[in-house]
């Protein structure tokens, strides 16, 4: 990615992975009222893989539960993520995957939720958590430009390097 | 919803009357932009729903704007396609689609002040000119220089001269002949990001440009070169839109930053211009476009928490300190973003909306006075 076999990088540290969603009686009942979750959207994107190691955004701690949030009602989904170090080069390319990773799940998802409540604006807002990147400011804002996400998405070669990072991690499912 | 609306609106007309200190001074204009229920008492004017259609099937309508004469309505976005649309009774039809002339998304279009022309803004980082013969368009000239993304293209009054304007930070300046050529007059670099907007005065050679910086730029002509004559900063974010007030003498920009600001011109002809007044705390996210309606003064603002405001000027008020009272709101106008608001330039209180989800919808403004 970056100046050929050179890694940012080299030796990140390594975090355990959560384990799988329990499952409840109520996740099969259709009649049961389901919003959307933290969990749900963390589920979304720990399996993001990392653009410089073969780990996912979970493993390396990027992105956690915690730094999740959703209001259903509103419809808004934010996300903070935790760039590995504080002048990583890659931090816009990973809060872009979060975001097409979001943005292709969710309508989708969302579908039933729209009939449901009849909400149908959905805001995500991706950004990177207070106080771990040296530009923070720069990328957050270019994140949030959507007129710039979008001429962004247009660049085919970007959108492989997006869609490289969206491949579904074996590992994590 | 209009009913609900109404209905919540006559709810508050005897508190309007006995609270009939609502003046629009500094204090009362400090409390509607702190305080919704003031801010509805100071709502008195209705923006009805007239017609909503889909103007750019699974894709976004980046911008929309009306011909000079008001009789047909040009529509862009993401699905890299330009449509004309025009009224058939009760109906809006789409008279012709613009198709083959860019390679990406357009993001936005102007008409000549003669109507016969259409200039349309791509990410392909062209410009296309488009010539109106009968019903029917033909793409006249490419223009190309840009590095990348040209974000807005703008026709002087005299139609003599276009503005364009790019994510590379320039602002170009061209000429057009007799014969239809086109020629670039001037690279203006005075912003230092992306630039998003180009508006000119609406009937003087002067042109101001928004960015990415934060800061809007003025510029003028000076011995045949084109140069930024004021930079008006103020804003905290992105600038995304620009408006002239009827008389040219105030600017009023919208940002991310989620507010609104007017600016005027310090003395005629001067290069200087303040921020006379910000319109705060009505906005819950970015302001993506704002528009000054020509024939009536009112402000409108396009929302990216879906929502389509309306703002109206005390008349009282002094002229270096205006006020400005949110008259009309509708929260949920569309189902996301409103990326353009444009109103009507012959048919007083008619508006035009467009969004992320590809609609258009067209709103009747009426104004109690």
């Amino acid at each position: 990615m970056s100046g050929g076999t050179r890694l940012e990088n080299a030796n990140p540290l390594i975090f355990q992975r959560t384990g799988e969603r329990l499952q409840t009686a109520n996740d099969e009942d259709e009649n049961v009222a389901d919003p959307i979750d933290d969990r749900e959207i963390f589920d979304l994107i720990r399996s993001i893989n990392d653009p410089e190691h073969p780990l996912s955004l979970e493993e390396l701690n990027v992105v956690e539960q915690v730094r999740v949030r959703v209001d259903d009602q509103e419809n808004t989904v934010g996300v903070e993520f935790t760039p590995t170090i504080p002048h990583c080069s890659m931090a816009t390319l990973i809060g872009l995957s979060i975001k097409v990773k979001l943005l292709r799940s969710l309508p989708e998802r969302f579908k039933w939720v729209m009939y449901r409540l009849c909400l149908i604006s959905l805001q995500i807002d991706v950004h990177i958590t207070p106080g771990t990147h040296a530009s923070e400011d720069a990328v957050n804002k270019q994140l949030a430009d959507k007129e710039r996400v979008a001429a962004a998405l247009e660049n085919s070669q970007l959108l492989e390097v997006v869609n490289q990072c969206l491949i579904s991690n074996a590992r994590t499912g | 919803m209009i009913f609900a609306l109404s209905s919540w609106r006559y709810g508050f007309v005897g508190i309007i009357h006995s609270y009939d200190q609502f003046c629009g001074c500094t204090l009362c204009l400090s409390v509607a932009s702190s305080c919704k229920i003031a801010s509805l008492l100071a709502m008195k004017d209705t923006l009805a729903l007239l017609q909503k259609f889909n103007a750019h099937p699974d894709s976004r309508c980046w911008y929309v704007a009306w011909n000079p004469k008001g009789t047909l309505l040009a529509s862009c976005g993401g699905d890299r396609a330009i449509r004309i649309w025009g009224r058939e009774g009760d109906s809006w039809e789409c008279k012709t689609v613009l198709q083959d002339g860019h390679q990406r998304a357009v993001r936005k279009v102007a008409w000549s002040p003669c109507g016969n022309y259409l200039a349309s803004a791509s990410f392909d980082a062209t410009t296309c000119i488009w010539k109106k013969k009968n019903d029917d368009f033909e793409c006249l000239t490419v223009l190309e220089g840009h590095e990348n993304e040209v974000k807005c293209v703008a026709w002087a009054p005299s139609g003599n001269l276009l503005a364009t304007c790019s994510r590379d930070k320039s602002v170009w300046i061209w000429e057009v002949d007799e014969e239809d050529e086109y020629e670039c007059v001037s690279v203006v670099n005075s912003h230092t990001q992306d630039v998003k907007h180009v508006v000119w005065h609406p009937t003087q050679e002067l042109l101001a440009s928004c960015s990415y910086d934060n800061n809007v730029c003025v510029y003028k002509e000076e011995d045949d070169d084109w140069e930024c004559r004021a930079t008006l900063e103020g804003h905290t974010s992105t600038v995304w839109g620009l408006t002239f007030d009827p008389s040219g003498q105030r600017l009023a920009s919208c940002s991310d930053d989620r507010t609104v600001k007017i600016w005027k011109e310090c003395q005629p002809g001067d290069t200087a211009w303040k921020c006379v007044c910000t319109l705060s705390g009505f906005h819950g996210r970015t302001v993506y476009d704002i528009a000054w309606c020509p024939l009536t003064g009112a402000l409108a603002t396009a929302c990216g928490d879906d929502g389509v405001r309306v703002f109206k000027e005390d008349e009282t008020a002094d002229p270096d300190q205006p006020v400005f009272s949110l008259s009309a709101h509708v929260p949920k106008a569309h189902s996301q973003d409103v990326n353009c608001i444009a109103w009507h330039p012959k048919e007083a209180g008619l508006l035009v909306s467009c969004s992320d989800n590809g609609e258009i919808a067209v709103w009747n403004y009426q104004s109690e006075v």
